[in-house]
């Protein structure tokens, strides 16, 4: 009887340990986990193009999406800069990628701010402002923390997830570009993307 | 023009040019030095930030408590760093310590001094004037020379990506 308990205790024990690493792995991977799954949900939002981004509409051509605010003043600009240069480097396979610049502050960036800040880049990023109700929905679907942060003018600034998402022509996630990633393995990322 | 127009304008020229290096020279106030003072030129529209390298050669730690910036309503100390895939950003209310002895460098993607509410667009090349308050060494005048920061690719790992 004694041996049917320990093994019992063994047994629970490989339980336990499989629940935990399996967990871990969940929790930390982040996105890394979600390439090739069925990353996101259909959304259709207002865009800085006049009218809405509907994301049935973009199978076809490769895309990107990142979410900032245009009071940023590091992350987003230089994502957006960055960007602009690499798409002029890959030259004609990027001639039909799209990059989204989704705002997680629809309270200021309102569709009149968003156009002047996205007309600053190249004319592929496309700036996609969601209700507050719609960027809750986009947010939670895109695994994206946005949190508000209080300034000592009244003001605030935005904490939010950096990492650019891509998709391939199939709407597919096929990779993410973290903020503080390697230039050359961004662009190997992207080429690699453009190939299909 | 004779000899000694072409010496005065020689010696002029000369002096211009010293004049418009002390600009970027370092600024010591009691046991603190400022090296560095500069404004990255912001994405037109875009918030600016401010940055300096800060070094404490005194025994006693100090604070930056305060800056000012010509033109700018708001001249806020923050700190940014990447947790993980999240860009998290603080507004340093109580100061950015500069402890004694050590050198703390405000820089992209790090500390820096977000410039709110601007009246001026920044330019590489302009000229901005600006007072840092420490709790100990007390106010002193800088002058931040706008710069381009960087080349958009490539550029930013040199900008400090090596968070402490």
């Amino acid at each position: 009887m004694a041996n049917t308990k320990s093994l019992r205790m063994t047994l629970w024990t490989v339980v336990a340990l499989c629940a935990a690493i399996f967990a871990y792995a969940y929790f930390s991977g982040g996105a890394k986990n979600l390439i090739g799954a069925d990353f996101g949900a259909p959304f259709k939002l207002s865009s800085t193009t006049g009218g809405e981004v509907d994301s049935a509409s973009l199978k076809g051509a490769p895309y990107g999406m990142f979410f900032g605010f245009t009071h940023c003043p590091e992350v987003c600009p230089t994502t957006l800069n960055d960007m602009s240069v690499a798409l002029k480097e890959l030259g004609e396979p990027a001639k039909n990628f799209r990059l989204f610049f989704i705002t997680v502050d629809p309270d200021r960036d309102t569709q009149d701010v968003m156009c002047d800040y996205i007309s600053n880049f190249d004319p592929r990023i496309v700036g996609l402002i969601p209700t507050d109700n719609e960027l809750q929905k986009v947010a939670h679907d895109f695994h994206i923390y946005y949190k508000k942060v209080a300034t000592s003018d009244g003001g605030y600034t935005m904490d939010h997830t950096a990492t650019l998402f891509l998709f391939g022509a199939d709407g597919k996630l096929k990779s993410t570009l973290g903020y503080d990633e390697d230039k050359t393995e961004q662009m190997t990322k992207l080429k690699k993307l453009l190939a299909g | 023009m004779n000899i000694t127009t072409k010496t005065i304008a020689a010696i002029c020229l000369g002096f211009a040019m010293l004049m418009s290096t002390a600009n970027a020279q370092d600024v010591k106030v009691g046991s603190i030095t400022i090296h560095h003072p500069w404004i990255k030129q912001p994405v037109p529209g875009a918030v600016a930030a401010a940055y300096a390298t800060i070094e404490n050669t005194g025994k006693e730690d100090d604070t930056l408590l305060k800056v000012a910036v010509e033109g700018v309503a708001i001249a806020q100390i923050h700190d940014m760093k990447m947790q993980g895939d999240v860009m998290k950003m603080d507004e340093l209310k109580d100061g950015l310590a500069i402890p004694a002895g050590k050198t703390v460098e405000l820089k992209p993607n790090s500390f820096h001094i977000m410039l709110i509410k601007a009246t001026t667009t920044f330019k590489a090349g302009q000229e901005v004037k600006g007072t840092f308050t420490f709790a100990k060494a007390g106010a002193v005048d800088i002058s931040f020379e706008v710069e381009t920061g960087k080349p958009a690719m490539g550029g930013m790992k040199m900008n400090g990506m090596k968070m402490n």
